[in-house]
């Protein structure tokens, strides 16, 4: 039998985060595949209240580490008490949310277990893998756009203990909550001594999101090609008109042009509205392993030949300022 | 104690950004021959920052990069930009690292180095954009380490105190030397080179089969470094088997050229009449409200 699949369940706050769930769900397809059973790693302080939960996402035990020094994320002490439970327990796969506090720890427990780490999947699966004369079975396919993108890579590490990825919010689909489901908690010790905390936390900021492309039911995205102030004006109205929210491409982005939080992409969020405007937007791979699965995806673009036409199910080619306009128009004149 | 001792990672990329139809071959493999050769975007804000650290308390900055040899060229952009000392980590035998095996090499040539108060690396590298090197590294050397930073708040002789981007805001967080810090490209805008370094430095370049480093590494009254050190897999005590393609874990399995399935588009007409009814037919569907 194989050894758990394994979830770190990051909190925020004191409250569990959708990633984690996301993954908790993940899991389980995976650990039913291999038979084995799903385990979470809850690390923080005053968390009992919140550790139901990934129960009803089909989680069926959860190692829970508290200190009141663990009550805010820092490297060591949390890599630490990860690395402690999965020498204990020696799970065959552990996933991480692609956080910023995942894509800090899980490397550091990589290195210290000498163990493969993937970053971004944007797909798992169980599968066989040959080395040389060997053939190792259920093993972990880590699945990922690499390289500039015209190409997606089949990952495995099957020599290692365990396999291990990170996969970003939104890329796996959240199971159907089922609140019948009861998880078994364990309480761990806590390895840590006081020369482990190398980290102060001084102060903690927050800041309210200023769009919620994960909930929007209708996209609008600017890309490159859209990237004027006369075409992102055009593309704040149409989304403002039809109620949605304001996406873009990562060069978009990067330009300064609009702030990260409306990234859409495999370094960006991972939505699934019921309509997604790309207006200007090539089409790479990383974009649209954050789109793809819309419902309805309308492509504008100038190039009859741009590879966002391959997945739309509307194409318009034309100029961004031409079509948007009249699209505005249209949609006033219903 | 005279300024800070700061060694600054940094990696030579293809221009991701920048890719186009014909650096993929047939074969569904990159071609990196036809892609230009930049430093990693993030690594120049790693550098920047050691700089403005130097530039406040004084000290040495030190940069290493493993690459091919041509990889020197990120070096000399360095020296332009203000280095101290910069040291070429190449050999065959570190063909095909994965994020383990090259944060392995990078941290014996790191202890080799010795002495260090601060590490700064760039967050993560264009080509595959997974930010494990750096944290890797600290664990290697268990030290603690500060990731995704966006400024540096305070720094003294003992002790850093900065701010790391988190998705629900920003975490200011201190922590005494020696510490591992990697940059994002919100913390500064880099400084461009110096002509006066350019000048200095335009020559220097590898020396090929020196018998001594030290010899080779002359540094004359104008601190011009007349060749860059270079160091293989036996001058940092590296065990072989923890390096390139055998001291990874993982391997690639199969690489996938991607086929976009054309399953029926519905073309729309970009006159008034088209559109029209493109939103009529979205409005009848429920899908816009
Ligand atoms: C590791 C890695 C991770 C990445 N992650 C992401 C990610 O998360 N999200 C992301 O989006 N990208 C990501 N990228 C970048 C990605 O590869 C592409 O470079 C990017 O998506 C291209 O953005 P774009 O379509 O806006 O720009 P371009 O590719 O420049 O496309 C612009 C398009 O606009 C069209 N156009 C120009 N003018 C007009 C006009 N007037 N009217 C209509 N159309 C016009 C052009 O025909 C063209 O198709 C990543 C890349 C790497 C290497």
């Amino acid at each position: 039998m194989s050894g758990p699949v394994m979830v770190f369940i990051e909190q925020n706050e004191g409250k569990i985060t959708d990633v984690s769930l996301e993954l908790v769900s993940e899991a389980r397809l995976l650990a039913d595949k291999l038979g084995a059973c799903v385990s979470g790693i809850a690390i923080g302080f005053e968390l009992k209240n919140e550790l139901e939960k990934p129960g009803h996402y089909g989680c069926d035990k959860i190692h829970y580490i508290e200190d009141r020094r663990l009550a805010h994320f820092t490297s060591v002490p949390y890599a630490k008490c990860m690395v402690n439970i999965i020498k204990k327990y020696e799970p065959s796969i552990v996933l991480y949310g692609a956080t910023t506090t995942g894509r800090d720890i899980a490397p550091r427990i990589a290195s210290e277990l000498g163990c493969g780490l993937t970053a971004d999947c944007t797909k798992l699966e169980i599968g066989s893998h040959k080395i040389k004369n060997k053939t190792y079975e259920n093993t972990l396919l880590q699945i990922r756009p690499a390289f500039g993108g015209n190409i997606v890579a089949t990952i495995v590490s099957p020599e290692s203990f365990p396999s291990m990825a990170t996969v970003r919010e939104g890329v796996m689909k959240i199971a159907v909550p089922d609140t019948s489901k009861s998880v078994e908690i364990t309480d761990e010790p806590c390895p840590l001594h006081d020369d482990d905390f190398l980290t102060e936390v001084i102060e903690i900021i927050r800041k309210e999101k200023n769009c919620n492309l994960k909930n929007a039911k209708i996209i609008v995205a600017a890309g490159m090609g859209a990237s004027s102030s006369e075409s992102l004006s055009n593309i704040k109205e149409l989304a403002h008109v039809l109620g949605g929210e304001i996406g873009s491409s990562r060069p978009v982005v990067d330009a300064g042009l609009l702030e990260k939080d409306h990234q859409v992409g495999q370094t960006g969020v991972t939505v699934r509205p019921n309509l997604y405007i790309a207006c200007g937007i090539s089409g790479q791979i990383q974009h649209r392993a954050g789109m793809m699965e819309s419902k309805r995806i309308i492509a504008i673009n100038s190039d009859p030949d741009a590879p966002i036409f391959q997945i739309a199910h509307y194409g318009i080619v034309g100029d961004i300022n031409e079509i948007i306009p009249k699209m505005i128009k249209a949609y006033h004149a219903l | 104690m005279s300024g800070l001792n700061i060694i600054v990672t940094v990696k030579q990329v293809p221009d991701t950004h920048n890719i186009s139809g014909d650096a993929m071959k047939e074969d569904g493999t990159v071609n990196r021959a036809v892609l230009p050769a930049i430093m990693n975007p993030e690594d120049l804000n790693a550098l920047e920052e050691a700089l403005k650290i130097k530039d406040l308390l004084g000290g040495k900055i030190t940069v290493i990069t493993m690459g091919p040899p041509k990889a020197v060229q990120v070096l000399k952009e360095c020296l332009f930009r203000g280095a101290d000392d910069v040291i070429l980590i190449s050999d065959r035998r570190f063909a095909g690292a994965d994020t383990l095996a090259t944060s392995y090499a990078l941290k014996c040539a790191i202890e080799k180095i010795g002495g260090y108060q601060l590490i700064f690396c760039g967050r993560q590298a264009i080509d595959g954009d997974t930010a494990q090197v750096g944290p890797q590294i600290a664990e290697k050397l268990g030290i603690n380490q500060l990731s995704g930073i966006m400024s540096v708040k305070n720094v003294d002789t003992s002790s850093i105190t900065v701010c790391r981007q988190t998705e629900y805001g920003q975490q200011i967080v201190r922590s005494n030397f020696p510490v591992l810090i990697t940059v994002t490209g919100d913390a500064n805008e880099p400084r461009f080179p110096s002509v006066k370094k350019v000048m200095a430095y335009k020559d220097t370049g590898r020396l090929e089969n020196e018998e001594s480093y030290d010899e080779a590494y002359i540094e004359s009254e104008n601190k011009k470094i007349a060749s860059i050190k270079e160091w293989n897999v036996d001058d940092i005590g590296a065990d072989v088997a923890r390096c390139g393609l055998g001291g990874s874990p993982t391997k690639v399995k199969h690489i996938e050229k991607v086929v976009l399935t054309t399953s029926g588009i519905n073309h729309i007409q970009g006159s008034d009449a088209g559109i029209s009814e493109l939103i009529a037919e979205l409005k009848n569907e429920h899908i816009i409200g």
